[in-house]
């Protein structure tokens, strides 16, 4: 049996043909194949969160997501959006919170604090911990990112 | 950590899916979700030949509610489950626990009955369906059969499914206006592995307890049911924990793993005895 695929997804807005191996992840078909590279693979067991992109509107690990799944899906990456403008205020109150050191884990961490704010908009404190509980920051100490969703979810 | 190479089918139907588990066996898998599946092939933990993708079938992911049962399709998600108004009113006990289970990014995508055919020893669903006394409906290329959660739980990661059987549905009787449920469960932190958890049952008229069921996470290879425990509690107070939490030493002796000792373990299942019941009793 043929072990590539041939799939069409829709991402940020552009429709892709690619072929793919069976057992290429969604994260390294962004990153390798398309040049997304945005999206980062961290743990590659869905612990991490930093892997995290939207597929048809919700939350997903792109570790664990197989490419060949994605076909006919759409799929959403940091770069979309944030040219897009979506992310923008959790940007900027990032920025100003000073919510990112490497940076590794956030442009995970804004695509699940967006999903907070377009879902959960009264979400409390506790609540916007709970739901980052999926994305690990090894930097920060988390204090400064939870602000920074704070600041947006306030306004 | 790549998966290893493995060939992939995007299954159209039942009927297909019964086929090609016939004509690949065991080197076949399915794909119900995958956020323990593709984790474990991630890590090389397991490596078939063949991944059959069922998450599209149709049929497989409504919640279906009848007078005295709730029917769930395999393949709902957690988070459907989590949001749904039926399973709130009707199953609070799924709504109590659907948030321990791992991640919301998680949750959009794995499944219940993914969940249940795995029978992870540490997973909310399993000890969920024993305490809720659930039926769980088996399609096969001869037809379909139905299983007790509490007889289908084998062992670790081992069920009463038979090679080419499909877990389709699960039906579980909602119980009656006076029942209350809760659901505790100890983790190093929010969304991991439960150290112990508990899915808690009961009838309760005026603060007594009647009909008790708690069915532990955790402790063994399968869903513990505290049977000593439930019937130490019966006709008592709620406030009377003390009582169920010493007859458990006489219900399991829970199993150590990496980070918590045996004893540890019972100490935390005192504990959560007494959380649950409180909470039932509340």
């Amino acid at each position: 049996m043929d072990r590539t695929h041939e799939i069409t997804v829709t991402i940020n807005g552009v429709k892709v043909t690619r072929r793919v191996p069976a057992r290429q992840h969604l994260i390294d078909f962004l990153r390798e194949d398309l040049g997304l590279t945005g999206s980062h693979a961290g743990c590659e067991h869905g612990v991490c969160g930093a892997c995290t992109v939207r597929v048809d509107g919700t939350i997903v690990r792109g570790c664990l997501t197989l490419a060949v799944q994605a076909d006919g899906r759409r799929v959403d990456t940091i770069e979309g959006l944030s040219d897009s403008g979506e992310l923008a205020p959790l940007q900027e109150a990032f920025h100003r919170r000073n919510a990112a050191q490497c940076g590794y884990c956030t442009p995970g961490m804004l695509i699940a604090a967006q999903d907070l704010v377009a879902n959960h908009p009264g979400a409390t404190r506790e609540q916007i911990r709970e739901h980052l509980s999926g994305n690990y920051c090894r930097c920060t100490g988390y204090q400064a990112i939870v602000d920074a969703i704070e600041d947006v979810l306030g306004k | 950590m790549k998966a290893p190479a493995f060939d992939y089918i995007r299954a159209r139907s039942l009927a297909e899916v019964f086929d090609l588990l016939e004509e690949h066996g065991d080197s076949a898998k399915l794909l119900a979700g995958g956020q323990s599946l593709l984790a474990a092939l991630n890590m090389r933990l397991s490596s078939p030949k063949l991944l059959i993708d069922i998450t599209r079938l149709s049929g497989l992911s409504e919640i279906t509610v009848r007078d005295s049962a709730v029917t769930i399709g395999a393949l709902t998600t957690h988070a459907a489950l989590e949001r749904s108004p039926e399973i709130r009113q009707r199953l609070p006990l799924l709504a109590q626990a659907a948030p321990h289970i791992a991640h919301a990014a998680i949750r959009n995508v794995g499944t219940f009955g993914g969940s249940l055919a795995l029978a992870d020893p540490a997973a909310e669903w399993p000890a969920c369906c024993v305490a809720l006394d659930a039926q769980f409906v088996i399609g096969g290329k001869t037809g379909t059969r139905k299983i007790a959660a509490r007889a289908f739980f084998k062992g670790l990661y081992e069920t009463a499914l038979r090679p080419g059987e499909v877990l389709t549905h699960v039906e579980i009787p909602v119980p009656g206006p006076d029942y209350r449920s809760a659901f505790v469960e100890l983790a190093q932190r929010r969304g991991d592995y439960a150290i112990v958890g508990l899915a808690a049952v009961a009838k309760v008229a005026r603060g007594t307890i009647s009909d008790l069921r708690l069915a532990f996470l955790g402790v063994a290879s399968t869903p513990a049911l505290a049977r000593k425990a439930m019937a130490a509690m019966e006709g008592r107070r709620a406030g009377d924990a003390a009582a169920a939490a010493k007859a458990l030493e006489q219900d399991f002796s829970p199993v150590a793993d990496l980070y918590s000792s045996a004893a540890t373990k019972m100490q935390l299942a005192r504990v959560l005895t007494g959380r649950a019941l409180s909470a039932l009793g509340a």
